[in-house]
């Protein structure tokens, strides 16, 4: 019984560890391949498009509302002690900092993370990523980068629209819900919220698309099994993605923006 | 020449391939049969250093496929052509962008490569219509041929065919059969190809049967139905009793 414990421990380590190397070499060859082949720009701009325009409805809808329900909750608290004018900077910190990031990157790994995870999963059990090898084609410069690339990119402009959005939503509670002074909202917003503040989220909404795109390219990549190993790999980039952008938000908030 | 030197190969504990030797000669069209799950895929894959082998050596032209990496491997990969088991077609391209994918990575507009896509279709008994469409559109047998196309456009030196007629029905094997038999006469390619078709022996100068994970034959195809080695006895017959294990008795 409790060999077969150890035993359970111990292959589930070296089963982590062998995951963390095999995606580290795979992040390392995307690196090595950015740097040292030419970028297909076409598959960039295909891939910025399918990323990007394609999830820009969902993440303007999640962003709008998540900023009108932080409106209506932080006013419970703020009205009993008559401190309204907090509610535009709680709202827009919030989005900038957090909420604008995070919601972004978790649709975007929902939707486009899972895609490239069941495109690349396809190619390699139908023998297409082989069939590029053996034609000489570099399958990494050719069906990984560009979608990576394209997911460090597009993540900022889509979080920009969310925080955007959720900061909107949370003007249209505060003025038309709640009937509040509309320029109490948005003085409030100009004193508190600073430019670091937007270019921290950006960071962040960037972290978050190479993360997304890259366990979906990996999983995706080394897919095996059959349909059945398609749908696990797409199941798991987006369990994988969703937490390690959850854990990554942790200490990204603290390098960007310290413990305080 | 390709020589495979005691190639063994495993996937965890268990051992596909126990110590593989054989000798590929240039210019002739040598078959690999043998049951399913017998690592016949892997061997093909093997050869072209897709799959590294455990241990043992497989030598291209002296060279030493399974120590080559990166450049070297991608620059081996020259003297190849492979023809996949269902093609292997990429879904997103027309059929011209599937033939012409290694000119077009190599900055040959769709324009310079049409020309050459279409000369490849003819060799493969194509008609040239067919560029626009998408794999979807095309059977199974027209989809093994644009496969066959796209890999002559790297005018390759040695062919490894998977199973090219896994699938299609008789008269399509037969038509495919004759087109690798015309394409290694007209090019003098080499070509290794695995399949389950006894018919191949009709076109192969060479067979070789792979059975738990040894070479248990190996001869001139016109000899094998005179051989009396049980191996190869047991399977062109199609005998369930004999050396080769059978998982369904009757």
């Amino acid at each position: 019984m409790a060999l077969r414990f150890f035993n359970y421990i111990g292959s589930s380590v070296i089963r982590l560890f062998s995951l963390i190397g095999s995606f580290t070499i795979f992040v390392l060859n995307s690196i090595k391949t950015l740097f040292s082949t030419k970028l297909k720009f076409h598959k960039f701009i295909v891939q910025s498009e399918r990323i990007g325009v394609n999830s820009f409805f969902i993440t303007i809808i999640t962003g709008g509302f998540a900023g009108a329900v932080l409106a209506i909750q932080s006013f419970k608290g703020f009205q009993k002690f008559g401190g309204e004018e907090f509610i535009g900077p709680v709202v827009a910190l919030s989005m900038i900092r957090e909420l604008g990031p995070v919601l972004t990157g978790l649709m975007v790994s929902g939707r486009s993370g899972s895609a490239i995870a069941a495109e690349l999963g396809a190619m390699r059990i139908s023998e297409q990523i082989d069939a590029l090898k053996t034609l000489c084609i570099d399958t990494y410069q050719y069906l990984v980068v560009p979608r990576i690339l394209a997911g460090i990119f597009v993540l900022p402009f889509l979080s920009l629209f969310s925080m955007i959005c959720g900061i909107y939503g949370g003007y249209l509670i505060f003025t038309h819900i709640l009937g509040l002074n509309p320029d109490t909202y948005t003085s409030g917003i100009k004193e508190f919220v600073e430019m670091w503040d937007v270019i921290g989220g950006l960071i962040k909404a960037a972290v978050f698309g190479f993360i997304l795109t890259a366990i979906g390219a990996y999983k995706g990549y080394r897919t095996d099994g059959g349909a059945m190993g398609v749908g696990i790999a797409t199941t798991q980039s987006v369990v994988i993605g969703s937490i390690l952008i959850i854990i990554s938000n942790y200490f990204l908030a603290v390098i960007l923006f310290g413990p305080g | 020449m390709i020589e495979l030197i005691d190639l063994k190969k495993s996937f965890d504990d268990k051992w596909v391939h126990k110590g593989i030797s054989l000798v590929i000669p240039k210019g002739q069209m040598t078959v690999i049969i043998g049951r399913s799950g017998q690592g016949k895929s892997v061997l093909l894959k093997e050869i072209i250093g897709l799959i590294k082998p455990s241990s043992g050596k497989v030598l291209v032209d002296n060279v030493d496929i399974t120590k080559l990496t990166g450049r070297a491997l991608q620059n081996m990969f020259k003297k190849f052509g492979y023809v996949f088991q269902f093609a292997a077609l990429l879904d997103s391209l027309t059929i011209l962008e599937n033939i012409a994918i290694t000119l077009l990575e190599n900055r040959k507009s769709l324009k310079e490569a049409e020309p050459i896509v279409k000369e490849k279709l003819a060799l493969v008994d194509l008609p040239t219509n067919i560029t626009n469409k998408y794999p979807s559109e095309l059977s199974g047998g027209m989809r093994k041929r644009v496969g066959l196309a796209r890999t002559l456009i790297t005018n390759p030196e040695i062919i490894l065919y998977d199973e090219p007629t896994t699938g299609l029905d008789p008269i399509t094997s037969r038509i495919i059969h004759e087109l690798m038999f015309n394409m290694q006469q007209k090019l003098n390619i080499t070509s290794v190809v695995v399949s389950h078709d006894v018919e191949i022996f009709n076109y192969a100068d060479n067979v070789a049967l792979l059975d738990d994970g040894k070479i248990r034959y190996y001869g001139q195809a016109k000899e094998v139905w005179q051989s009396n080695n049980p191996y190869i006895y047991q399977f062109v017959r199609g005998l369930p009793e004999g050396p080769i294990k059978t998982e369904v008795k009757s």
